[in-house]
């Protein structure tokens, strides 16, 4: 299934934000065609590894290599149009526009029409447009929703919002998409879903980097799994090697605790 | 030297007024995050008020200045009773157009009562100018030095000092904590509208003996005010007296040495440069959102 | 790459999608009808000078509701560019001869350069410090246009403009300039429509919902918004050229802070993000200070008054607002 092209290399990559070290020293390959999960205790950095992968901020020390180029002080629209898409934790979808419309909006990147190619509409942009709307139709149906398409997207359940916000990433044509807690917030059937259509996704060739809390899913679907601990990569390797490794069951079983408590202090 | 002396004081005396309306909009940005463009016509009823009890009805000028205040101050509470509160979804546009609406309104209201024509009023003391190096200083302005520094002064022990000054700021740093912890929020934000239209209505009162006071006189005010409070940084109470004299002085220099035309232009020259160069003013911290 | 397509459901949407754009033709037609039987029909010079400012309200708040109501940046200092074309095209054609037709893209083309060179550092900021920057822009323009008398005639004002000629064609009487006007206003709605139904203004919508998530799919938030408010001043720069042409005569109080609030006062009222609810808000704005003259001295404690009471009771605009307070009362009567 994977072959031996690296898609993505990350590279002794630092980042701080005031006296914390978030990242310290961070490598690790992706690669084609693969499914990748990382995981982590709460505040081991998988976000804030997802930010500068996706441009949000800047890496404080070395390099991220995708598809062979560096894409350091690269800015976030840039990659997208290279070939990394992404999800958000806490879905962010365009609200006020419908399910279609968002999906559409994904694709900015392939269409390429401008403000006064908007307002002559010359046969070629309305031949783009209905290329785009074709697309998203079947984007739409990858994910189940096309009975949806006319509905605002700030209306759909948070079920479904979570796989428009899928279909809207791959709408973009990436190579590499990077899911940050995409079952978060669904129930163990529509779970079950999920990891059918991220499998079919990468089947499609796409590769994908996973945050995923669900060991479940991640165990199951992911090739390799990189383990993240207090900024720093404690483990990476095939998920039975890791599951078994004694620092990622200290890291998680010494914190299981810990959550523990915190999750009942912010529940009350 | 003497010259530059003398724009010196006139920018001082400016400075002050426009750092006591600039401390009212901080105030209430702090406590509702609105910018309130009424500001400036609640600086105008102060002015008018002082001059008609004081000079119309010849009352003594400490009862007519406290009653101006309080006046003003009530105006500000209903205003933000009748207009500001009902307010369900408080979006930036919807609160601007409100309050542009309401600096409308008490325009109008200002004509209604004064009419059309300017007035003014003899200073709060009949002395001499003083005399410092050859450049001539108002009492006036000595007067409001005084005043503002008072009023400062007293500020600042009531936000660190007294309990309801605390809650104050408790309410600025996150209203849904300190509504948590049991503190009115809602009547906070009508002291907080009640003491910063107080405040405007000080500095309209202070103005009044050297300027010609009309109905039209707070709009210009208030958005200086404003540009003052953003130099210092918006919601910090020592920015906005900082970003008050600097824009004074710099404004009054302008006059000096550039030209009078372009002295309102200063204020909104020095606005952009803020916000371009250093968004959070002169002595703010507050992260804004710049994406 | 996804999964196989289905024609028929394709063509479904397709043909929507021409049904769409049919049905707006026809909205157009019905449009131009209206003004050109408006056009003829009305003699009167006061209505037809009413009907006249109507139309160039409806572009100042149509370039206003791009900005505001689609890309989600607020500008209060909308009025400057308004007031570059109209100085423009007057200093042009008045001081320099210059005929009104080569005027006209100099008038937008400045207000389209000026609106670059502001918009690159101001539209970094955002919520309540965008509003300031260009509050701040706004005041200066009208500044520079009272006290650089050499060139704009200072407070007082600039007269003298000539009326619009192109050869021998000469746009003088009213019923003419009222049909200029509102073949503008068409021009612009179309040209609004266009573009909001298009990828740029589904990307312009994507920065108003979120601006973090739109440049995550792609879009480039600062070159798009840039654009758009280039667009936007050239359109008020439009209507700023048509005005000094129609007055002769232009002044700086026309375009100073309480104009721009004027503007900002009719996209809301009409509705953000809203074509057909700018033509509206723009009426009413121009319409009611006429109606409240029978005020006398109450106008202005009356105008101030409806302007806060519309915001506080229907924030969403008139338009929206009824039809959300029908919604309720159909909901209340439901139960």
């Amino acid at each position: 299934m994977t072959d031996n092209r690296i898609l993505l290399e990350i590279k002794n990559v630092d980042k701080a934000f005031g006296g914390i070290r978030a990242l310290r020293d961070i490598s690790f390959c992706l690669q084609d065609r693969s499914i990748t999960g990382l995981i982590g205790p709460n505040g081991a950095g998988k976000t804030t590894l997802f930010n500068l992968i996706t441009g949000i901020f800047p890496a404080d020390n070395g390099e991220i290599r995708f598809n062979g180029r560096s894409v350091n002080g690269f800015r976030v629209h840039e990659l997208v149009g290279l070939g990394i898409a992404r999800t958000f934790q806490n879905v962010e979808l365009f609200e006020s526009m419908t399910a279609l419309e968002n999906i559409m909006v994904g694709m900015h990147t392939r269409t390429g029409c401008g403000m006064i190619g908007s307002i002559l509409r010359l046969p070629n942009i309305i031949n783009e447009e209905r290329r785009a709307r074709t697309k998203a139709i079947d984007l739409l149906k990858f994910v189940g929703l096309e009975k949806y398409a006319h509905q605002k997207s700030g209306d759909l359940p948070f079920g479904w919002q979570r796989l428009l916000e899928l279909a809207r990433a791959l709408a973009a044509e990436p190579e590499l998409l990077l899911l940050d807690e995409p079952a978060a917030g669904l129930n163990m059937s529509e779970t079950r879903e999920l990891g059918g259509l991220i499998r079919q996704i990468r089947d499609q060739g796409v590769s994908i980097l996973l945050v995923e809390h669900d060991m479940n899913l991640t165990m199951s679907i992911s090739d390799k799994i990189v383990v993240l601990d207090q900024g720093s990569k404690i483990a990476e390797g095939p998920p039975r090697a890791v599951q078994s490794d004694e620092a990622v069951m200290a890291a998680y079983l010494g914190k299981a605790k810990k959550q523990e408590q915190h999750a009942s202090h912010t529940k009350s | 030297m003497q010259e530059i002396l003398q724009y010196f004081f006139s920018g001082v005396t400016n400075g002050a007024i426009y750092a006591v309306i600039a401390v009212g909009f901080s105030m209430l940005y702090n406590s509702t995050e609105l910018i309130n463009f009424a500001h400036g016509e609640f600086v105008m009823l102060g002015a008018l008020c002082m001059i008609s009890l004081s000079a119309g009805f010849e009352m003594h000028l400490v009862p007519a200045f406290l009653i101006t205040m309080a006046a003003v101050g009530a105006a500000g509470m209903l205003f933000e009773r009748l207009a500001i509160r009902p307010v369900r979804h408080p979006q930036h546009v919807v609160l601007i157009i409100i309050t542009v609406g309401a600096s409308i309104f008490l325009r109008g209201i200002g004509m209604l009562i004064w009419g059309k024509d300017s007035y003014t009023m003899p200073p709060f003391s009949a002395h001499s100018p003083v005399d410092v190096a050859g450049a001539k200083l108002l009492a006036q302005s000595v007067w409001i030095l005084v005043i503002v520094m008072t009023l400062t002064a007293g500020l600042h022990l009531f936000y660190r000092r007294s309990l309801t000054g605390k809650a104050m700021t408790a309410c600025a740093v996150n209203k849904k904590a300190a509504w948590i912890v049991g503190i009115p929020t809602k009547w906070m934000v009508l002291l907080a509208f009640g003491l910063a239209t107080a405040m405007g209505a000080v500095a309209g009162a202070s103005i009044a003996p050297i300027t010609m006071s009309s109905y039209g006189m707070g709009t210009i005010l208030g958005l200086k005010g404003f540009c003052a409070a953003m130099l210092g940084g918006l919601g910090s109470l020592w920015g906005a007296i900082l970003g008050g004299f600097l824009l004074g002085i710099l404004e009054a220099m302008g006059v000096g040495f550039v030209s009078s035309g372009l002295k309102d232009a200063t204020a909104f020259v020095l606005l952009l440069a803020v916000l371009y160069v250093r968004p959070q003013g002169i002595v703010g911290s507050r992260k804004v959102q710049r994406f | 790459m996804c999964a196989p397509r289905e024609l028929s459901v394709l063509e479904k949407f397709n043909g929507s999608d021409s049904m769409d754009s049919r049905y707006r033709k026809i909205v157009y037609i019905v449009f131009a009808v209206a003004v050109v039987c408006i056009g003829l029909a009305v003699k009167n010079a006061y209505y037809l000078q009413m009907l006249i400012f109507i139309g160039l309200n409806t572009l100042l708040a149509l370039s206003l509701n791009m900005l505001m109501g689609y890309a989600g940046q607020i500008s209060l200092g909308h009025a400057a560019f308004y007031g570059i074309g109209a100085y423009m095209t007057a200093v042009l054609t008045a001081s320099y001869h210059v005929p009104p037709l080569l005027a006209l893209p100099a008038a937008i083309g400045a207000a389209m350069v000026v609106a670059w060179i502001v918009g690159v550092p101001t539209l970094r900021l955002t919520g309540y410090y965008l509003g300031m920057g260009t509050l701040g822009f706004g005041m200066i323009v009208h500044i520079v246009l009272r006290e650089w008398s050499s060139v704009t005639g200072g407070a007082s004002g600039f007269v003298g403009i000539p009326p619009l000629a192109a050869g021998p064609l000469v746009i003088d009487s009213e019923q003419h300039y009222f049909f200029l006007v509102w073949a503008m206003v068409l021009l612009c709605i179309i040209m609004c429509t266009r573009i909001i139904d298009s990828r740029v203004g589904r990307a312009l919508r994507a920065i108003h919902d979120g601006e973090m998530a739109a440049a995550a799919v792609g879009v480039n938030t600062k070159k798009l918004k840039l654009q758009v408010f280039i667009l936007s001043a050239g359109m008020a720069a439009l209507a700023g050229f048509l005005y000094a042409h129609l007055i002769y005569f232009v002044s700086p109080g026309t375009f100073g802070f309480l104009a721009s609030i004027r503007i900002v006062t009719m996209v809301v009222i009409g509705g953000m993000a809203s074509i057909w609810g700018s033509l509206f808000g723009a009426s009413l704005l121009t319409l009611l200070p006429e109606w409240l003259h029978a005020f006398s001295e109450f106008e202005m404690v009356v105008y101030g008054l409806i302007l806060m009471t519309v915001m506080i009771f229907l924030p969403r605009g008139l338009t929206r607002g009824v039809l959300d307070l029908f919604e309720r009362w159909r909901k209340t009567n439901d139960r």
